[in-house]
């Protein structure tokens, strides 16, 4: 079925609000995993490994 | 994969199927009830003794919300033939046929799992096992068990929304101590006045859904009767947390007074005439800021009491 340009707004409007809710999870991950590194709850491999 | 397929109620096709916008999604989050228990968790998360990194907080805070909207995305999945036929609910993305069933539920699974996991991942444990528990409860428990079988329905269900502050406080001290359930115990018996003030001017809405609600099982005299009981229940409730070192005495003074304004609607609500709802009105729209504002002062200054 043809799409309307109606339509076709909203698919765009949902696909940009995938990538933004992708990135801000992407963000979420980071920071969270950079903050437990920096309390020590997870292992640095220079430091606590030792390389 | 996001579609056109048209949601069909037994009152017959509803509206013309259209491609959904992603406010459409928005809205399967229920982003009015999203908004206060992100409110309650973020209390849940200052209040608790300890510290937490403010990104950990964050993050958790988001896990909390993110949760309680695809609690409400599944809900509206598994409602949406009641959805149909209530006045108040009928504009919703499902019964218009913007979103199919089926996907809210996807979208649902998919953000209760991603944010169960972030939350064990990242925060802790007890937060992420209390946040899936709320989930199942809300989903299973309420909507799918208890909402269409007993008279009891929001107030063994309300357990689900008073689940966010003990989940905020478990995410900064990782366990489930005792003074968080007195925020869990305010909020629990502040939702039968809350929805049976609601449930007063829609029973007709409920009625016709078959939705067990006590104006329409019991009528209203009993239900303006047991909304007087539960205000003082809460009234009383709203006094623990001072008992365990949470809120000074500014939380005490809106405590008092707060209560006492909620008493008081409750009361002439009691005496009102059959048949007009406007103090049903004004205790739905006063419950709400009482719970917000109750939070709000808890905490504000030094604890009254030291925790036992």
């Amino acid at each position: 079925m043809a799409m309307t340009p109606e339509d076709e707004k909203r698919r765009h409007g949902r696909n940009r609000a995938i990538a933004l809710a992708l990135a801000a999870f992407v963000i979420l991950i980071f920071v969270g995993s950079v903050v437990k590194m920096t309390n020590g709850v997870i292992p640095q491999m220079d430091v606590e490994i030792g390389r | 994969m996001m579609s056109d397929i048209t949601y069909s109620s037994d009152e017959g096709s509803l509206a013309a199927s259209r491609q959904a916008s992603a406010g459409d999604y928005f809205a399967l989050l229920k982003p009015r009830v999203m908004s206060l228990v992100l409110f309650t968790g973020l209390i849940g998360v200052v209040v608790a003794p300890g510290g937490i990194h403010p990104a950990m907080a964050v993050i958790a805070l988001i896990c909390i919300a993110v949760g309680a909207g695809a609690s409400g995305a599944m809900n509206m999945w598994f409602d949406a033939d009641i959805d149909a036929v209530m006045e108040r609910t009928r504009q919703r993305p499902i019964p218009e046929g913007r979103i199919a069933p089926h996907e809210a539920l996807t979208f649902g699974l998919f953000l209760s799992a991603a944010s169960v996991f972030t939350m064990g991942l990242l925060v802790n444990l007890a937060a992420a096992g209390l946040l899936a528990f709320t989930i199942f409860f809300y989903v299973v428990v309420y909507t799918m068990w208890l909402k269409r079988l007993t008279v009891q329905n929001i107030v063994i269900g309300g357990a689900a929304g008073a689940f966010p502050p003990v989940i905020g406080w478990a995410a900064v001290t990782g366990g489930l101590e005792l003074p968080a359930w007195t925020m869990f115990l305010l909020i629990f018996l502040w939702t039968p006045p809350h929805f049976w003030a609601l449930a007063l001017f829609r029973s007709g809405d409920y009625a016709q859904a078959g939705v067990p609600m006590l104006p329409v099982v019991r009528g209203e005299k009993s239900t303006r009767r047991q909304i007087v009981g539960y205000s003082f229940l809460m009234l009383a409730a709203s006094f623990a947390p001072l008992f365990f070192g949470i809120g000074g005495i500014a939380y005490l003074a809106g405590a008092v007074l707060l209560g006492a304004g909620f008493l008081f609607i409750a009361f002439m609500l009691l005496r009102e005439q059959e048949g007009t709802y406007r103090w049903a009105g004004r205790l739905f729209g006063f419950s709400i800021f009482y719970l917000f504002a109750l939070f709000a002062l808890l905490p504000f200054g030094p604890a009254l009491m030291q925790a036992a």
